[in-house]
């Protein structure tokens, strides 16, 4: 799987876990804070060109809309970059979308390709059965100007979920809970693949948020063998012929996980670390100042439909503040048609043009000293969201929702 | 190259969000950046470092988002050296894309040191002693494609070394 879509990238037969490698990228993605550095780095190597403008991706997304002058200057840097090199999936603020979520939504990522991102939630995209892994912006420098970018083969390390999910479970609870189970560096420079049935069964939307926190467990990438959920979402998205590569019946593995779901609580990282992972039970009463519903993690369109599901009719809790961002503009139009917008507002939420924003402590919703949110993104490190001294716990949507109207955290059952 | 400096010890995770806050990202500077560097896991650093002086770590130094500005804010600084006892992946590739001389060390050498304590380091050998202690240690030494990449004097000039073929 990983090592065959990297033998085909760099050209040979077969590669071994260890080896390194030059591998011709498909896609190379930047955004507003990775790719400047890039674009500085790209412009010190002297090329004329970039090796093809329609295989380079920028998406200003992080502080966008321009939170300050810098962050303006920033976004004004790419859009200049992708004028002057004639980049095709450039995405301005109007058109865009936090950049995991929207690559998948407009096809630009497909089974077998190999993709590299200056971000490191690139994992995401193993959802659809591509190599995806973060780099830095050196790298996306050279991979513009080259079209290509070295690698280590990375060691397997295979999940396996048997079962059927309880309800108010889904991805996010599968990986946190994995992720609570092997620690941040469980998986680190490894790739990671998920499968069993309960994967079989499991919708796009949460295979994305599954293969986007691969990162938090210090993973190199995330992958899921295409089956027909995925070539159902891929239909009608991507224009690039594709191959799925299926694995070996001997492939191996240097580890596998099984993991039975019948019984699986929702999840809740608590900080100062995804791995800091338990049972929502185990959460109960702890009181939040605010609750974010958005990001690459969990701001696609499902999320939002759990997440309204919780909250219809009721009112956010008079002493909680709560933001949904839908995370790109299709989804954002697609919860509008569907009246999930309405429900939120109703509840008295602000609902936001996608960006990152809070997600980062970026913009639109910082904390102050002593602040607690829970959010369902994918970071709850010391001062993720704002002040170090304020603090971030991970869940899943309807936990969100359920707790953003008790004040407190609390399972979505309860509420319901 | 030998390096030798002051240690300032850290503990095991140190994730990119405590070494440059994503508050500052909107900075590209080195030097700004450096104002900020590890101002949230110890508020002495960004104002007392000096150039040449050394990180030691423990386990997974750098893992979280892909910000290059990561290793940058640390060389801004002036930090000649991180020694640590593994890192994360993105982090180990751009401080080397970006010039930055990392070397991983399973043994703990942090229970070995004082903050403050002088460490020399051998790039090449990846040895390091503590003349303080006595204490010897050896790293593991970079893989032959990445000491061309390091020779070259990181991933641009090398990647410019081979576009002028
Ligand atoms: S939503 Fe958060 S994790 Fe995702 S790309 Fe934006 S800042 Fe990164």
């Amino acid at each position: 799987m990983i090592e065959k879509i990297l033998a085909r990238g760099a050209g040979q037969k077969s590669v071994r876990p260890g080896e390194l490698i030059s591998v011709k990228v498909d896609l190379a993605l930047g955004n507003d804070i990775t790719a400047p550095v890039a674009i500085r780095e790209f412009e010190r190597l002297g090329v004329e060109r970039v090796f093809d403008p329609e295989k380079i991706v920028l998406v200003p997304d992080h502080f966008t809309p321009n939170r300050d002058i810098a962050a303006a200057e920033q976004a004004l840097a790419l859009r200049r970059f992708a004028e002057r090199y004639g980049i095709k999936h450039y995405f301005e603020v109007g058109r865009m979308g936090v950049e995991h979520a929207l690559l998948p939504e407009q096809g630009l990522v497909w089974p077998g390709a190999v993709v590299i991102g200056a971000d490191s939630h690139t994992c995401t995209y193993g959802a659809v059965g591509a190599f995806a892994t973060g780099v830095g912006s050196t790298d996306l420098a050279a991979a513009m100007a080259l079209g290509e970018a070295w690698f280590k083969v990375p060691e397997t390390i295979r999940f396996e979920y048997r079962g059927v999910l309880p309800p108010f479970t889904g991805g996010k609870d599968l990986i946190l809970y994995m992720i609570g189970r092997i620690g941040v560096e469980g998986a680190r420079y490894r790739a990671m693949e998920f499968g069993g049935d309960t994967i079989g069964r499991l919708s796009m939307d949460g295979r994305l948020t599954m293969c986007n926190m691969a990162i938090e467990a210090g993973g190199k990438c995330g992958y899921m063998e295409p089956d027909e959920v995925t070539f159902d979402y891929l239909q009608g998205r991507v224009k690039h012929p594709y191959a799925a590569e299926f694995s070996d019946s001997d492939a191996a593995y240097e580890r596998i996980f099984s993991f039975e779901v019948a019984s699986l609580q929702p999840q809740v990282a608590f900080p100062p670390s995804p791995d800091n992972v338990r049972p929502v039970g185990e959460a109960k009463g702890i009181r939040i100042d605010q609750v974010v519903i958005g990001s690459c993690t969990n701001g696609r369109l499902e999320d939002l439909r759990a997440a309204a599901a919780v909250i219809k009719g009721r009112k956010v809790h008079p002493k909680v503040r709560l933001l949904v961002i839908p995370a790109t503009q299709q989804i954002y139009r697609q919860a509008m048609a569907e009246g999930l917008l309405d429900i939120f507002i109703e509840a008295e939420a602000a609902v936001s043009t996608p960006t990152c924003g809070p997600c980062l402590g970026g913009h639109m919703g910082i904390l102050a000293r002593g602040e607690k949110a829970l959010s369902t993104t994918n970071r709850n490190f010391v001062g993720r969201m704002g002040h170090p001294e304020s603090e971030v716990f991970l869940c899943n949507p309807a936990v969100a929702a359920a707790s953003a109207v008790a004040g407190e955290i609390i399972h979505p059952g309860e509420v319901a | 190259m030998i390096l030798e400096g002051k240690v300032w010890l850290f503990g095991d995770n140190v994730d990119t969000d405590a070494i440059i806050p994503a508050r500052y990202l909107s900075a590209v500077d080195p030097a700004e950046l450096a104002a900020h560097c590890l101002e949230d896991v110890n508020p002495d650093f960004p104002r007392l470092v000096r150039p040449g002086d050394l990180v030691v770590a423990g386990k997974n130094f750098g893992c979280g988002s892909s910000r290059e500005h990561a290793p940058l804010a640390l060389k801004g600084a002036g930090v000649s050296c991180v020694v640590a006892q593994s890192f994360a992946r993105i982090f180990y590739r751009n401080a080397i894309n970006i010039g930055l001389p990392i070397l991983e060390c399973p043994a703990n050498l942090a229970g070995s040191l004082a903050p403050g304590d002088i460490l020399r380091v051998d790039l090449e050998q990846g040895l390091i002693t503590a003349p303080r202690s006595g204490g010897r240690f050896q790293a593991v030494p970079f893989p032959p494609f990445m000491q061309e990449i390091i020779k070259s004097g990181g991933l641009i000039e090398y990647v410019r070394s081979r576009l002028n073929y």
